[in-house]
């Protein structure tokens, strides 16, 4: 490297000026350039022991920053992922068993009235839409963790694992969730 | 630069690319060149891509990471992206820090997160057909060192973990070599050909929180290829390592891992392939 660039420099300077060229000794001028015009980058090492070479390590990783992740990978596989809606709808509905299966232990005590005909009767006296749109904020995720379910129980048997089924599969999920949960929450 | 120009190329300040062109050495181009060389070959038939680059300096460790544009002429860079930013390095900035050493994705140095995928650079072409910035960061959640380069101190040290070289006890029969069925060696496929770039262990969300006890696609893809080895006389002892809630089961089949892998090979279909052994 180092003696290509004295190199070139050398014949740049020729090429520039074709005088010297004849005057010149060209390796002299080579040396000569390569002393005035070359980038140099002087040699500027110290001892270290190696625990003062640890020490600065621990420095450095101390203040190193991560890497972001979240926010610049792929939204299709990481937002839009099926396993983590799975385990979003999967809360939904775990959370919801809870909280409902509490309030209605405890609705005697406060004077709520959780029966299946009170709730039934408030349901049916609100507007078509809004009615077929809380269905289908249960709905929908009941469809999506059905599939997606059942698609990581396949994934568990080795099967479907090729690159393109992967991706595919993902957005067939959810196209599929969205119109069963439609089906559900209008149709049924 | 000025100095190494001749005096008649310096009177004649603006026809000088002309003189370039018929000077038979390349020079080692600087800031200024590359912006006049754009300049001038914008009129013709110059494409020109900008790239945003992540940018960390362990030097000045208090300034926050940023993104830093540059923006090269396609038709001067080579198609690949390693070409581009080794283009960046020589004639742009040369303080960007990033690892390569093979350029054709047999040395898994040049792993980096490229348009929010973990690819190799040497592998990855650059998408000229549009002009949208092409934006490089460093391996997702891992510790950066520098610019592009990430610790993966952790990742090794998992590698050492698993044991990853042959164990046996019986010498083979013949006192030569340990013999293999051809069926046998055919199950290795798929497996032995991981360069351990850690592109799909860091582009696994559960390796990102779990790193430490998790072992994460790549390991496990090693794993698999030391479990599924007819030679291998401790695949129990291996298995037993794995049985526990942290270092396989942190698998979610989220299948970043396949799709990521510049390599085409497969760690999730490994994952499960162990995660079955195991149950049956």
């Amino acid at each position: 490297m180092m003696a290509q660039r004295v190199g070139t420099t050398a014949l740049r300077r020729v090429a520039g000026n074709p005088n010297t060229f004849f005057t010149h000794n060209v390796t002299k001028l080579a040396l000569a350039s390569s002393l005035s015009n070359m980038q140099t980058r002087p040699v500027a090492t110290q001892k270290l022991t190696p625990a003062d070479g640890d020490s600065i390590l621990a420095k450095q990783r101390l203040a190193r920053p991560v890497s972001p992740h979240l926010d610049i990978y792929d939204k299709s596989q990481t937002y839009f992922g099926g396993s983590i809606w799975n385990r979003i709808t999967g809360s939904i509905f775990s959370g919801g068993l809870y909280v409902f299966g509490s309030a209605y232990l405890i609705a005697p005590l406060v004077g709520w009235h959780l029966e299946s005909a009170s709730i039934a009767a408030a349901v049916g006296a609100l507007p078509f839409a809004l009615k077929g749109g809380l269905k289908f904020l249960l709905a929908w995720p009941f469809a999506f963790h059905c599939l997606n379910g059942t698609r990581h129980l396949v994934y568990d048997l080795g099967v479907g694992f090729q690159r393109r089924t992967i991706a595919k599969g993902g957005w067939y999920v959810w196209g599929a969730s969205i119109v069963g949960g439609v089906y559900l929450a209008f149709f049924l | 630069m000025a100095a190494l120009r001749s005096t008649s190329a310096r009177i004649l300040g603006a026809s000088r690319p002309v003189f370039r062109v018929a000077a038979p050495v390349r020079g080692f181009a600087n800031l200024a060149d590359a912006a006049q060389e754009s300049q001038t070959a914008s009129g013709s038939e110059s494409k020109l891509k900008t790239f945003q680059i992540y940018r960390w300096n362990p030097d000045t460790p208090t300034e926050k990471p940023r993104m830093q544009k540059y923006t090269l002429d396609l038709n001067k860079t080579g198609p690949m992206v390693l070409d581009a930013l080794i283009r960046i390095k020589n004639e742009l900035d040369p303080t960007l820090t990033f690892r390569r050493s093979c350029r054709e994705g047999i040395c898994g140095s040049c792993a980096m997160n490229i348009n929010g995928t973990n690819t190799l650079a040497c592998l990855c072409r650059i998408p000229a057909e549009d002009s949208a910035e092409l934006k490089i960061y460093p391996l997702p959640h891992t510790y950066v060192v520098k610019d592009l380069v990430p610790d993966l101190t952790q990742f090794y040290k998992q590698y050492k973990s698993i044991k990853p070289y042959l164990q046996r006890d019986t010498p083979s029969p013949d006192g030569k070599e340990y013999r293999q069925s051809k069926v046998d060696r055919k199950k290795l496929d798929g497996l032995y050909e991981c360069i351990l770039c850690a592109c799909c262990s860091t582009s696994c969300p559960s390796y990102w929180w779990n790193s430490e006890e998790y072992l994460g696609p790549a390991i496990l893809l090693q794993s698999y290829r030391w479990l599924a080895d007819s030679r291998d006389e401790r695949t129990a002892e291996r298995m037993d390592a794995l049985n526990n809630s942290m270092s396989l089961y942190r698998c979610h089949t989220i299948l970043n891992c396949t799709r990521t892998c510049p390599k085409g090979l497969n760690p999730g279909l490994a994952i499960a392939q162990i995660k079955k052994e195991m149950a049956f």
